[in-house]
């Protein structure tokens, strides 16, 4: 019952923060800095997490390929294809999901408790619009971008990886990116990228906003947010590839 | 002016107003007092529109808010300032950035201008040079200041503080109490003030509502309190047996039996009052 009144709870705060701005500049650079914040804030943790899944995809796969008869090749392939398809858009935004979902929630529920969201109300001011539409608008806007550099330097992490430990040589490696490449595949890469972005912003907002009590509920209701936005992440993967593979 | 009529809340069962009538009156500072739990922060909650009432109305200027369209709602929204326990400052702005945000909200006044009424208001608190100043920088005295003067930049009709001084030394109270008494009579506006301060009642208190379980209990002044005979408000204002006695003293004052508490001196050197000098 908690659930569908929660879920309720969550769909008026999306209608809300649909609305009207009251000041359309305000709410400009609102967005352009929770853009900064979301994308300009992680850009660090997912180079780093790119990089290495690339290279440990790399390298797994070519301690897998024990058969003389597949080529060399193949580990572009593979490496390029799960990077593509799953790591980058996946891993990288449930690593979000832990930096900007907490952030999120954290900085609502801070706002929340100390009152900060009331002044916004008595001043006339839609509080959903002004502090969640941004957040959403910022995470659609950055969160995908992440996951193209994501994509990018996952297979040049693979690249780097199979040239220093002598799994491929560069070139063959370039040739098995180029090897049955499809376009629909970096489609359904960002397809899940703009997904899980709204759904780390628009979940963790919820818990943010919603937060009663002091700051023990803030720490709860941050761990709450990045709980439920990895699992709605994994199940919509989950019927993203279901209906497009 | 704001009036309330037979205003009801509850939190579910629990009944936390039971039809409150009142009536704050413009230019003057009104007070709402109460024993903690008595309802006072829900009444004014309710009277902002932080909370729904169950019935009633509530009426600014003689138009009912609880009835208001959404978009009425919000323009009488703009002619409200308040000042919350707690400052609620934005934590992220600096101290001009947060005075300055309700016009950057509501106004299309140019920057120049934004920056003149901000500097004018901030100077009106006491204020000056702190503008760049974070809230996590300044003292619990000058975060309620800054917030007096964000809810005073746009030159609201009602101003609501929720417990001004709470967490303030005596003397920062004071300051803070006259501070909102001069600002209610220098723009004519109806101010409305939760408070546990004696000291506010018995400094600014010009129409105080004393609320008991939800229900107004007595209204009147603080000079009609101390000629009360209500017990309840009694023994909630003067709680301790010095302020009973502080009291009993002030009624002497105020009916001229006594001289007035500022002639203390005169007292003193008369040396009708043992003050404990030469002793060992």
């Amino acid at each position: 019952m908690k659930l569908f009144s929660s879920f309720g709870q969550y769909l008026l705060m999306l209608r809300g923060a649909a609305r009207k701005p009251e000041n359309g500049k305000m709410y400009w650079k609102e967005l352009m800095h929770q853009s900064v914040e979301i994308g300009f804030g992680s850009l660090g943790i997912v180079v780093i997490i790119s990089i290495f899944m690339g290279a440990v995809s790399a390298v797994q796969t070519a301690y897998q390929l024990v058969s003389p008869l597949i080529p060399r090749e193949t580990i572009a392939l593979v490496v390029r294809d799960t990077v593509i398809l799953e790591f980058a858009p996946t891993l990288i935004c449930i690593v979000l999901a832990g930096v900007v979902g907490s952030k999120i929630a954290g900085e609502l529920g801070n706002m929340r408790v100390s009152e900060q969201i009331d002044a916004l109300e008595i001043m006339g001011i839609n509080t959903k619009s002004y502090l969640i539409a941004p957040k959403i608008l910022g995470a659609l806007l950055t969160i995908p971008l992440l996951v193209i550099i994501s994509m990018v330097l996952g297979i040049y992490g693979g690249r780097l990886a199979s040239a220093l430990g002598e799994l491929v040589a560069g070139d063959a490696f370039d040739r098995g990116l180029q090897n049955g490449f499809t376009i629909k595949n970096v489609y359904i890469g960002l397809a899940k990228a703009y997904s899980f972005a709204f759904i780390i912003s628009s979940i963790s907002s919820f818990f943010g906003y919603y937060v009663r009590g002091g700051a023990l509920e803030i720490g709860r209701a941050s761990t709450a947010a990045v709980i439920t936005s990895c699992i709605v992440i994994l199940m919509v993967d989950y019927l993203i590839a279901y209906i497009f593979l | 002016m704001i009036e309330l009529r037979n205003v009801i809340k509850s939190f579910g069962d629990k009944a936390v107003l039971k039809g409150v009538n009142a009536r704050f009156d413009k230019g003057k500072t009104n007070l709402i007092i109460g024993a903690s739990g008595s309802g006072k922060t829900v009444l004014q909650k309710c009277m902002v529109g932080l909370l729904k009432i169950d019935s009633g109305e509530i009426l600014f200027s003689g138009t009912d808010f609880v009835t208001m369209s959404g978009e009425d709602r919000k323009l009488l929204r703009q002619q409200i300032g308040m000042l919350f326990q707690g400052s609620a400052l934005f934590d992220s702005m600096t101290v001009e950035q947060n005075v300055m945000f309700p016009l950057d909200m509501f106004t299309k006044w140019t920057r120049g201008e934004k920056l003149e009424r901000v500097n004018f208001v901030l100077e009106r608190v006491d204020l000056k040079g702190v503008n760049a100043k974070r809230p996590d920088e300044i003292s619990g005295g000058m975060k309620k200041r800054v917030g007096i003067a964000r809810a005073i930049v746009l030159k609201p009709k009602y101003l609501f503080c929720d417990e001004p001084n709470s967490g303030l030394d005596p003397r920062t109270s004071m300051l803070i109490d006259k501070l909102i008494h001069e600002i209610t009579k220098e723009n004519d506006i109806t101010t409305i003030i939760n408070t546990h301060d004696m000291n506010s009642v018995m400094e600014i208190g010009e129409n105080i509502l004393y609320l008991d379980q939800g229900k107004e209990e007595w209204k009147g002044t603080n000079k009609e309190i101390i000629f009360s005979k209500h017990e309840k408000l009694n023994d909630f204002i003067f709680a301790s047996e010095f302020l009973k006695d502080a009291k009993d003293m002030r009624a002497l004052e105020e009916r001229g039996i006594i001289d007035n508490d500022r002639n203390m001196d005169k007292i003193l050197k008369e040396g009708s009052i043992d003050t404990g000098e030469g002793k060992e």
